[in-house]
């Protein structure tokens, strides 16, 4: 059974469709990447799936249990569904610390000391344990971001969603933030990430999706997307990357 | 070069090739000098009036013989500006002679400055100056009717210590607006069809408060509901009654401004703490509040000077405070000092807040721009 089930999924804003019936698959220990042009709904979805954004029509299971419409408790669902945004929103107000440790302790109630050990743990992977104490105003855009994924693993979600995390950073600090999520694809964590790094999702995908139209288009392994895609589209859209030299 | 943009080239490349000598400002150095002498004479006809008014009235004080010399003095030394912009004003026309284009920029540029210099200061001195002669107008009637000294003196420990009422009114009430704000507040932001009638009741009461003047809120709880006879609430002391009523209105206000500094804050961070599985409560009480709460302090700092002005409307429901207590002595002598003594509180006491909301809102305006 998929670990995420989706479909025919409907979202509207207003009188504008953005997802218009869209079926999509995530298996346990895949990465998923889902790529297509601007406004196609990618960043959309991944905020449905963690109902962040409700539906309006179809629906989304997790291991087989629907998780929209009402009657869902939404906080259970995202202590298990990790997300990490293009402007990572760390808490200003809190240190790097504090951002880690704060859903687990609220959360999950686990012991202050307990959750502190962990994050150091964390952070220590990243490179980051002597920033602990500072505030994410004094770390980079990489490191922010970095930060950003470790306070989402805090809470050992089942799958972690990643929306364009890459997209607000330097060109050179995006390569210390992709090499955590390569890390992670090897470790096997389950991840479903919008993206314009082609080269990229080449590299760490199981699948790629490409959205268009408010559905999946076209969906395969990257060799064969990047490769040879069967659909017009897919292909229209790949020239347009590539002539802008991004892939 | 060919092309529309080659002629248009040669002539403004001309113009840096031969420059204009710039003009070297001696004639507004000359009229700054003019104007130094002018307020200097001026400031010692004033000085010679007053004292003179001093005489007739019989009043002597060394203090103010030396303010009057001082401000004299002070006057003598926009001369300083004027002759320096007098002095670069010749050394620009001595460069411009000499064809050194650079240096009677340089020079013209200073004369300028020291001109506009002097010419400001000079402007503040004629202000403080008829602020003087509006004082001594008339036989001094100013001044012995608003700053007659002596009854100042001798009502002044009345006068202050009625105004213990108003600081005993606006510290409670201070209190109370805190809390019974946020309740409101949050009333105002309780999500959901559930909260639907309680948000509109909230809003309700916003703006009707918003909306009636202090004073007759402060009018119709003072005297209605003594007349009302209820039980406890008839026996309040009018202070009392003063305090409830500013706190409704004062609530409304400070309602408005947690709710703005909540919703200052940006969605997404409500997204990304939600995204953590903390709840619509933990969202606010842990993200959400603490960085409204440093947004907020400036405006809710300029009610709470609000509110301590308006403590003075308590007089209308006959309380006793620093500006009822000021009227009674002012209307048995038949001069207004008393309530100037009053002026001068208020404005001793709000002064160091307003400086301090200043000095928060140019810090968060630096931290804006940090980015944080």
């Amino acid at each position: 059974m998929p670990l995420i089930e989706m479909n025919k999924v409907v979202k509207r804003y207003g009188d504008l469709e953005i997802l218009k019936g869209l079926d999509m698959n995530v298996d346990q220990h895949q990465v998923v990447c889902l790529i297509g042009p601007s406004g196609c709904g990618k960043s959309t979805l991944l905020r449905c799936i963690n109902g962040l954004e409700t539906i309006e029509g179809g629906e989304i299971r997790l291991h087989g249990d629907r998780v929209t419409g009402p009657g869902v408790d939404l906080n259970a669902l995202r202590r298990d569904i990790g997300i990490v945004f293009q402007s990572f929103n760390l808490f200003p107000h809190m240190t790097v610390l504090e951002n880690v440790i704060l859903a687990p302790v609220r959360v999950l109630k686990m012991p202050r000391a307990e959750a502190e050990e962990r994050a150091m743990t964390l952070l220590q992977r990243i490179g980051l344990e002597a920033k602990a104490k500072e505030y994410p105003d004094r770390l980079s855009g990489g490191q922010q971001q970095r930060v950003a994924i470790v306070r989402a693993l805090a809470m050992e979600p089942l799958v972690l969603l990643l929306d364009e995390i890459t997209s607000a950073l330097d060109p050179e600090l995006v390569a210390e933030v992709l090499g955590i999520v390569r890390d992670l694809a090897q470790e096997g964590m389950t991840m479903l990430l919008a993206t314009h790094e082609m080269g990229f999702a080449r590299d760490v995908a199981s699948k790629v999706c490409f959205l268009y139209g408010g559905v999946v288009h076209e969906e395969g392994p990257p060799e064969q997307i990047f490769g040879d895609p069967l659909q017009e589209r897919t292909r229209s859209f790949l020239t347009k990357i590539i002539s802008a030299g991004r892939l | 070069m060919t092309g529309p943009l080659a002629n248009q080239q040669t002539d403004r490349s001309d113009l840096w090739r031969n420059p204009v000598p710039p003009n070297p400002g001696t004639s507004l150095a000359l009229l700054a000098l003019a104007i130094a002498l002018g307020v200097a004479a001026a400031t010692f006809r004033v000085i010679a009036a007053i004292e003179e008014v001093m005489t007739q009235s019989k009043v002597e004080s060394a203090v103010i013989h030396w303010a009057l010399w001082i401000a004299g003095a002070v006057s003598v030394l926009l001369f300083i500006p004027a002759y320096r912009s007098f002095t670069a004003a010749r050394r620009a026309q001595a460069a411009i002679a000499s064809s050194k284009l650079v240096d009677a920029r340089v020079e013209s540029a200073a004369a300028r400055n020291f001109a506009l210099i002097t010419m400001g200061y000079a402007v503040s001195v004629v202000l403080v100056l008829s602020i003087g002669l509006f004082i001594i107008a008339n036989d001094v009637a100013v001044g012995k009717t608003f700053i007659f000294i002596p009854l100042i003196f001798s009502s002044f420990g009345l006068v202050i210590r009625a105004f213990w009422t108003n600081v005993y009114i606006f510290c409670i009430g201070e209190v109370l607006v805190l809390v019974w704000g946020l309740v409101v507040a949050i009333a105002r932001l309780i999500p959901g069809d559930a909260g639907r009638p309680i948000r509109l009741i909230a809003t309700a009461y916003t703006d009707v408060f918003r909306g009636l003047p202090a004073i007759i809120t402060i009018y119709l709880v003072g005297f209605g509901l003594p007349l009302t006879g209820l039980p406890v609430i008839r026996d309040f002391a009018p202070e009392w009654y003063a305090i409830l009523a500013l706190t409704l209105t004062y609530g409304a206000y400070v309602a408005e401004v947690y709710r703005s500094g909540i919703e200052s804050i940006h969605w997404s961070q409500t997204a990304a703490a939600r995204s953590l599985g903390l709840s619509f409560g933990q969202t606010l009480r842990y993200v959400v509040v603490p960085q409204a709460v440093r947004r907020i302090i400036p405006p809710l700092l300029n009610d709470f000077i609000s509110l301590q002005k308006d403590t003075a409307l308590v007089n209308v429901i006959g309380a006793i405070d620093a500006f009822n207590q000021a009227k009674i002595i002012a209307s048995n002598h038949f001069n207004l000092s008393s309530v100037t003594t009053v002026a001068f509180l208020f404005v001793l006491i709000t002064i160091p807040q307003t400086r301090m909301v200043d000095r928060l809102i140019a810090r968060d305006q630096r931290r804006m721009r940090a980015g944080g």
